[in-house]
């Protein structure tokens, strides 16, 4: 992964020393609230309901282990001992001090981490597929890429204050795992005709209030112009993005303004006098930072392990895990993990610094020291030998890391919500909760199959509910909490927007309404057929009379 | 005391103003910039000063005088002779359109100074003015910041062109001039040092 040299550590250095000084300055009484409010939000500073929250960058999802233990310190030193992963691959404290935040940048500064750009109306947390630079369908390993433009777009003076928050993922992979429709910009890397890295590009897409997938903007650029056009694009954006309603100023209300050919024609406008500037990117840059990408010294392993097929053989707890938590591997004898952080009855995506502690032990014993963070909240060790898989899982198992539920019903990807998040109009961890003990059996999970539900508190779509095969959304509705039920929304390459199948649910109603939808599509399911294939299929119809047999009728029924 | 930054090959200074702000008299019209469309509205120009506002501004007979973009459109015959005197510079606010001033002036360079008035810090448009100011329109003498100019701004003001900062009248100069160095080697090229980190060291894997 990439390691800092004398330039980038001379930055965080002194991002820590200006925001030392800048909290002093408020705690003065020499900065108002509103004055400060951007700067602590640019540094991942958001204040919640019982406390401040956190959030430390983890660029591309990319941690080594001695960073992880890191994080587990501070969870323990400036936290209540643990901490929360979040979809975009950055972990958040939920209970620091206000005044204790330099010393914890200061901590973090010295395993080459930060909390720049965290939050607030600038370039964010660049990220990707949690299995780039291993996975078998992978085109292109774009974290050299994703490094480059993030340290492009740290402190870009330009783009400093945005209309609102500015999002970029990139991929390289054929089956897209880092969402770039999704997002303000999305990059998707691949080899043209003639053999040459090239970009398509997408802009405009974003969930929130307004979820909209984005549109290509560009079929081909030549990867040495990814920064000079991002700049283009940007700077339209900067210009022209509304600034009078925080709920219109993402960059996708403009391009929908505008139509997407307006909008191209003024980046292309701006780009005419961009292309080929000093932020080209260099052949020598991309070599440089893709030295820090290269291949981990692999063995060269058999393809099979006699004591591993053993286990398989004799131990059913361990092949479901390797079923669900064990993923292909470029490289033969190899294979990656996940560990789940989401075991049944707890908060999705938290981990507690013991975890922390142990999962950095196995990264240093079983994966090169290396680990990386998903988008759907989970952690990943990228490089394990087939032959250690039964001791990662045995050592993993005591920590409660080895729920086999990755990419099932229980593997629910989930917002703070209304227990810590003061922009939530619900709370969303007790709802996943209830679920995940409602299907609390795993043969039962596995027979569900391939499933994806994703709940969020508020329609700021931090839990991205849209693109859940099931998504729930937490509203308020006079003072008290109700939640809205989508199905049909997909992340990926055939990417869509989920339909609400109707009026609005109590938070008891739940799990009740997630097992009907199961139960349909149990009943309708073709063998092949996952349960987004059969809502694509058979539409929400079927769905919605059998969740609402009663009201079938009542058509006036007020949705809220 | 001046509250006035300026920033001369690389050296802050606390100096005292020369130039005298010409403000539109107030308008009893609605103010369109703030009105819910902003896009749309860019998209017809539809004006934001009335001719009457226009008409009705008050410019003083003496003196080195900053006036609105507006009215330095729509007067520009009657200050022809100061304009040549260099004692004309022109500010204008981050909801204009930079082409219109250079579609009436396009040697920008006649005019000593362009100030860029920010109404609230927190709107970033004034960074894009400048580099368009310095990278497009080829504009050399002094770009100053006005409006809601604080500390946490200057940085980025700087590395984006301006080379004066007033600073917003009940906070110190004195102090925010430390800010201008917040970083020492940003990764990105802009206006101040154009060539980024790639290109300026010779940095090793």
């Amino acid at each position: 992964m990439y390691k800092y040299d004398e330039i980038d550590q001379r930055i965080v250095d002194e991002r820590v020393a200006q925001y030392r000084d800048q909290t002093r300055r408020y705690l003065a009484g020499e900065l108002s609230e509103d004055e400060f409010r951007p700067l602590r939000l640019q540094n991942g500073l958001y204040i919640q309901r019982h406390a401040p929250m956190l959030r430390i960058a983890v660029p591309y999802g990319m941690l080594s282990s001695r960073q992880l233990r890191k994080l587990g310190d501070i969870a323990n030193k400036h936290d209540r001992g643990y901490g929360h992963f979040t979809t975009r691959q950055n972990m958040q404290l939920n209970w620091p001090k206000l005044e204790d935040v330099p010393d914890i940048l200061a901590e973090l500064a010295t395993v080459e981490m930060h909390a720049i750009q965290t939050s607030g109306n600038c370039i964010r947390n660049i990220t990707t597929d949690q299995f780039a630079g291993i996975a078998p369908d992978e085109v292109v390993d774009p974290r050299a890429m994703a490094e480059i433009i993030r340290q492009w777009s740290t402190f870009h003076p330009e783009f400093a204050l945005l209309p609102r928050k500015f999002k970029i993922a990139v991929s390289g992979t054929k089956e897209d795992r880092a969402v770039v429709q999704m997002h303000d910009i999305g990059m998707e890397f691949y080899l043209d005709t003639n053999n040459n890295l090239a970009i398509k590009v997408w802009v405009g897409g974003g969930l929130g209030r307004t979820p909209i997938l984005g549109t290509v903007i560009r079929e081909h650029l030549e990867w040495q112009h990814a920064l000079t056009y991002c700049e283009a694009i940007v700077r339209v954006y900067n210009l022209h993005g509304r600034r009078d309603n925080s709920y219109k100023a993402r960059i996708k209300i403009l391009v929908k303004a505008l139509g997407i050919e307006a909008f191209k024609a003024q980046v292309e406008a701006e780009w005419s006098h961009l292309k080929d500037a000093p932020n080209t990117i260099t052949e020598a840059e991309l070599v440089r930072v893709s030295k820090h990408f290269e291949p981990m010294p692999y063995e060269t392993l058999p393809l099979h392990d006699a004591n591993y097929d053993v286990a398989i053989a004799s131990n059913l707890s361990f092949a479901a895990w390797v079923k669900r938590n064990v993923h292909a591997h470029k490289t033969p004898g190899y294979r990656a993990v996940t560990l789940s952080l989401k075991p049944h009855g707890k908060p999705p995506g938290d981990a507690t610094a013991l975890q922390m502690l142990t999962v950095a032990d196995l990264a240093d014993q079983y994966s090169f020291g290396e680990l990386r963070v998903s988008h759907e909240q989970n952690l990943i060790l990228a490089d394990v030998k087939v032959s250690d898989l039964f001791a990662v899982w045995e050592k993993a198992r005591v920590h409660g890391l080895t729920t086999p539920n990755i990419g099932l019903l229980t593997d629910i990807i989930c917002c703070p919500g209304g227990d810590f998040c003061s922009l939530a109009n619900a709370k969303s961890i007790p709802i996943a909760e209830a679920i995940q003990m409602q299907f609390d059996n795993l043969d039962y999970l596995h027979d569900i199959g391939d499933i994806e539900l994703n709940i969020s508190g508020c329609m700021n779509a931090c839990g991205h509910h849209h693109v859940g095969h099931i998504g729930i959304l937490g509203i308020d509705k006079d003072g008290s909490e109700w939640y809205q039920v989508s199905i049909g929304g997909s992340q990926g390459n055939n990417a869509s927007l989920g339909t609400v199948i109707g009026p609005s649910f109590s938070a008891d109603e739940m799990p009740s309404v997630v097992q009907k939808l199961i139960d349909v599509y149990i009943k309708e399911r073709t063998v092949e057929e996952q349960f987004i294939d059969t809502v694509r299929r058979l539409g929400v119809t079927p769905f919605k009379t059998y969740v609402y047999p009663e009201k079938s009728s009542a058509k006036n029924e007020v949705a809220v | 005391m001046s509250n006035l930054i300026q920033l001369n090959n690389g050296e802050a200074k606390i100096v005292s103003d020369i130039w005298t702000l010409v403000r539109l008299p107030e308008s009893q019209v609605e103010v369109r910039k703030q009105a819910g469309k902003v896009v749309l509205f860019k998209l017809t120009g539809e004006k934001t000063v009335s001719e009457e506002q226009v008409a009705n501004t008050v410019i003083p007979e003496n003196g080195k005088l900053i006036v609105p973009l507006t009215v330095f459109i729509a007067r520009k015959t009657e200050l022809q002779t100061r304009i040549s005197a260099n004692e004309i510079g022109v500010w204008i606010d981050t909801h204009e359109i930079l082409t219109s001033l250079i579609e009436n002036q396009v040697d920008l360079n006649i005019l000593p100074i362009i100030a860029v008035n920010v109404e609230r810090f927190a709107d970033g448009r004034n960074f894009s003015l400048g580099v368009l100011l310095r990278t497009r329109y080829g504009f050399k003498n002094e770009l100053r910041a006005i409006g809601d100019v604080l500390r946490d701004q200057l940085f980025f003001l700087k590395r984006s062109g301006f080379n004066s900062y007033v600073i917003r009248a009940d906070r110190s100069a004195a102090e925010a001039i430390a800010s201008l160095n917040d970083f020492t080697q940003p990764y990105q090229g802009a206006v101040d040092e154009t060539h980024p980190a790639f290109r300026r060291y010779n940095r090793v894997a």
